[in-house]
């Protein structure tokens, strides 16, 4: 019999393999199925009132003219919308400390930051439902505003929620070895430096959407959901309507982007379930541009203090960093906005050795939009902390960025190791991972480049990065903490009677490629060509119980289940077919749609004669076989709390001391997801990970003024990196699979993003550094960069 | 209430004849009123490029026109793109390279390298890069789009 072990090697070998993905064709005919592009019979159209102000108490609200506007079906206002739905905490209780206060769908007597509903009106159109919120008359008490992270927490700062007595939401500290002890060992050289990290946001092409359709008849509804997390959205809603888990399904169909902003708690579309259910018709929510930039989560917003101490050799004697960051007005529900600050104090510094490790979190209130999980949570900010501290370092030392990194990779015979910071690590490869890359970006040639270019005046910077990525996680991430999503997820395969397989999964497609990769799975393990599976996800009513795609765990996790549930139905099919043939299951396997002799690939049976016996002829079997040709399984990660990859990653950029403008003349990624499934899709989502990097290094900011305004709204004044801008990345891979599974694959959808900012800045500051100037904070604006060199004053 | 107005013109080679909001823009006509949903809205201020279709054979954002202005025009979508098989070529490139990921740019990605393709543009990626520039895409990363794009040129140079 073929077990587990080789399924790497057998005939119908898919795993591996650039195979294109099945799903391109409707997508490139315009056949998607967005969210949007649903339209039901009688269904109506929400729009809401949203707050002006970053503080301010509602001193009333008029919407009687509203309601009269031709074509509304309904107006809530937040006080009105709050009998229909409970508010949410987003605290969980493996964050110890970790406080927010109970926050309603819509705003209700206060509003804390600007964007937030304040009223819901529901009508014909998308259009008058916005002609009747123009005719709401709301009244604000303005309050002072809490803004600036760094304010906060000052004893004169205004405090958003009183009954906290300060905006200190939650702190962590971290302390492994003696630090004094480390930094005052002779010949240690220090250096400190503080780093600001811009707000920026997500910018899924596709806006949030929801369609909500409820069936008085049977008490369901449905929600048609763009977004990660099927299962715990079903939670959410059954929490905060007060309907029964069971009574509500939801379907993710085609999500056109994500990236970790849609898989969180939105007032506006709780609000729009009830309201679906109170109406008894489908009501659709499509924020437009305006309102994804105000209320889509924001993401990062730190300024972080780092001190590295480095031995005359470059080893690292003692590593300290203080992270301060700002979440808005509340803690975002249900995985909270402590995650992020969480991380950036277990990652920082991980991929090196270090003799002591103390860290410091803060988690801060204030009266901006709410800031949560967006792709690679907290990695920007712990790779680019870490790797320039060493490169600061590195150049007191007089020391090669990648010789100092040398110095201090943990080792890729160390493993199973733990980290400063107490994460477990193991399969990881730092060290080959950095010589890949100094050899696929030419490394030496580079250099030769940049001083020839520094000769005809030209400012060229090489920034290098070694990183850790979390992905795989398992219960430790969420569950234990009280959150309702599943940390493991089911696989189903099921032989239809003409021979194909339909299968299906919890994890979700929003373009990674999951459904590809599955079908990949299923058809390698149990031996059809890939053309005759068919896959389902994204529907609470028809797949298993999982947790989704996050945190890079779709091919880790819900690939194994596939292996797992494919290997299983290969068996069961095989038992039926030693039967059927009167042939010892070892003699047997299944290879392009056949039951064939295991020894010589004879075929013996087609699979559909044999689906068909079974469903059909059953009377031709003997009474005591009991034929499964479906089978399930699921999969957690059970002996770490998370499955770290690594990678290394380099950026060559020129920087214009004139203008100030950076150009990205070069990228490199290296990456160790284990075992790659389909190279194609892998390399493009690590290339489409670094471009959103870079538009965090050098493009992307929310911009606040004092007051809490958001000042640029529109893709026209917030500028994401466009193709123009972009260079063509080079990927290339170390493959060290996981132990944790037999499919060995580690994630790789969020690498690119968590290093691609530490390696530009990086980059920008070897430029700049012969000039004597740095920048530490990002995005690495064409202002900061003149600052950076005095050209601009202050 | 607004205004209505009618409205005759050409959508993918079959006349249309509406009623139609003045206010209400093309992209909205063609979504909701045709059922027509490859075009996208992702800005609505004519930026992001994911509803670019051809009017009268040229490139047009179709947030930015109001429908009752295609009046008399022949508006090609992309799903009449796919239907003739003029983005057939493209399709495949893009297939074979990956050159979408969740497929929400993709009509007026390939909306937009039709039309540099359609014009004479050579193999040269920073002209692709230059010419997609009004194509937002948070996905892919752009490469793969252009490569898309050269293999078609090269393919047809052959």
């Amino acid at each position: 019999m073929t077990g587990p072990a080789t399924i790497f090697d057998r005939p119908n070998r898919y795993i591996g393999t650039a195979e294109p993905r099945a799903d391109a064709a409707r997508l490139l005919q315009g056949r998607g199925r967005f969210v949007d592009d649903i339209q039901l019979p009688r269904m109506v159209h929400a729009a809401f009132l949203r707050s002006p102000h970053a503080h301010a108490r509602i001193v009333s609200l008029d919407v009687a003219a509203a309601r009269a506007m031709p074509g509304v079906a309904a107006v809530w206002t937040g006080a009105e919308m709050a009998a229909h739905v409970t508010p949410w905490v987003g605290v969980l209780t493996h964050l110890a400390g970790l406080r927010s206060p109970p926050q309603p769908a819509l705003a209700v007597d206060v509003v804390r930051w600007q964007g937030e509903p304040v009223a819901m009106v529901v009508a014909a159109t998308r259009a008058e439902a916005e002609d009747a919120v123009e005719r709401i008359e709301a009244d604000y008490d303005p309050l002072p505003a809490a803004v600036r992270m760094e304010e906060a927490l000052s004893p004169d700062a205004p405090v958003i929620h009183p009954e906290f007595g300060s905006n200190l939401a939650w702190e962590r500290r971290v302390e492994t070895g003696d630090m004094a002890a480390a930094m005052a060992q002779p010949g240690v050289t220090v250096v400190e430096r503080t780093f600001r990290f811009g707000r920026h946001t997500g910018v899924t092409l596709e806006p949030r959407a929801t369609v909500m359709d409820y069936d008085p008849a049977e008490d369901r509804l449905t929600m048609h959901y763009s977004g990660q997390a099927p299962h715990m959205m079903q939670v959410v809603l059954s929490r905060h309507l007060g309907l029964p888990e069971e009574n509500i399904r939801v379907i993710s169909n085609d999500v056109g982007g994500s990236f970790g902003i849609k898989i969180h708690t939105y007032g506006d579309e709780i609000a729009v379930g009830a309201a679906a259910r109170l109406l008894r018709r489908p009501v659709k929510f499509v924020a437009d541009r305006m309102e994804s930039f105000m209320t889509d989560i924001h993401a990062r917003d730190h300024v972080v203090t780092g001190r590295i101490g480095v031995h005359a050799d470059g080893r690292i004697a003692g590593l300290e960093i203080d992270d301060l960051t700002g979440i808005g007005p509340f803690s975002m529900y249900p995985r909270t906005s402590a995650i992020e600050c969480n991380q950036v104090l277990n990652l920082t510094g991980a991929p090196y050795r270090m003799e002591a490790y103390r860290a410091r979190g803060r988690v801060v209130f204030q009266n901006k939009n709410m800031m949560c999980q967006y792709r690679a949570v907290g990695h920007p900010i712990a790779m680019a902390v870490a790797d320039g501290l060493l490169d600061e370092a590195g150049r007191a030392l007089g020391m090669d960025p990648v010789v100092i990194r040398q110095r201090n990779l943990i080792a890729d015979d160390a493993y199973p190791t733990t980290s400063a910071s107490g994460m477990k690590l193991d399969d990881l490869s730092h060290q080959k991972t950095l010589a890949k890359l100094v050899e696929v970006m030419g490394y030496e040639a580079l250099r030769a480049d940049q001083a020839a270019a520094r000769a005809r005046g030209v400012h060229r910077g090489i920034g290098i990065l070694s990183m850790v990525e979390v992905t795989n996680p398992s219960p430790m991430f969420y569950g234990i903490g009280g959150a309702p999503i599943a940390s493991q997820d089911g696989a189903t395969v099921r032989l239809d009677a003409g021979g194909a397989l339909h299968i299906s999964s919890s994890v979700t497609e929003q373009g990674q490629g999951t459904n590809a990769i599955l079908a990949q799975i299923a058809a390698g393990v149990f031996g059809v060509d890939i053309g005759r599976v068919k896959v389902t996800t994204g529907d609470t009513a028809t797949v298993p119980y999982g947790g989704g795609t996050w945190a890079s765990r779709g091919a880790g996790i819900g690939g194994e289940a596939m292996l797992l549930a494919a290997h299983a139905l290969k068996e069961q099919v095989l038992e039926v077919a030693g039967v059927m043939l009167q042939a010892g299951v070892e003699s047997l396997d299944i290879r392009a749609g056949k039951i064939v002799d295991e020894a010589t690939g004879a075929e013996r049976m087609g699979l559909a004669d044999l689906a068909r016996t079974v469903y059909y002829r059953g009377n031709e079997l003997p009474a005591d076989l009991k034929p499964e040709l479906v089978a399930t399984r699921h999969y957690r990660v059970s002996d770490m709390p998370f499955v770290f990859t690594n990678g290394a990653m380099g950026a060559y950029v020129e920087v214009d001391t004139d203008t100030g403008f950076t150009k990205v003349l070069g990228f490199w990624a290296v990456e160790d997801c284990g075992r790659v499934i389909n190279p194609m899709l892998v390399d493009e989502q690590v290339r489409g990970g670094v471009v959103q990097g870079i538009g965090g290094a050098l493009y992307e900011e929310c911009l606040y003024d004092d007051q809490g305004q958001l000042l640029n709204t529109t893709m026209a004044d917030y500028l994401v990196p466009m193709a123009a801008e972009m260079p063509d990345i080079v990927v290339a891979h170390v493959e060290t699979p996981t132990k944790t599974s037999i499919l060995g694959a580690k994630g790789a959808g969020e690498a690119g993003t968590g290093g691609a900012p530490g390696a530009i800045l990086n980059a920008v500051n070897d430029a700049l550094a012969p000039l004597g100037a740095s920048v530490w904070q990002m995005p690495i604006t064409p202002e900061r960069v003149l600052r950076a060199l005095g050209v601009v004053a202050d | 209430m607004t205004g209505m107005a009618r409205l005759t013109c050409r959508v993918n080679g079959e006349e249309v004849r509406a009623e139609v909001p003045v206010r209400r823009n093309l992209l909205d006509f063609l979504r909701n009123d045709l059922g027509l949903t490859g075009s996208h809205a992702g800005c609505e201020h004519g930026v992001c490029g994911a509803c670019t279709i051809l009017v009268d054979g040229v490139t047009v954002r179709g947030c930015l026109m109001l429908a009752v202005q295609a009046e008399g025009a022949e508006v090609v979508t992309v799903e009449g793109l796919a239907e003739s098989g003029r983005s057939a070529a493209l399709a495949a490139a893009f297939t074979a390279r990956n050159a979408l990921q969740c497929g929400f740019c993709t009509p007026g990605m390939i909306a937009s390298a039709l039309e540099y393709i359609d014009g004479g543009g050579g193999p040269d990626r920073a002209a692709i890069r230059a010419h997609l520039s009004g194509n937002y895409c948070r996905c892919t990363g752009y490469q793969a789009v252009v490569d898309a794009v050269c293999d078609v040129i090269g393919g047809a140079a052959k």
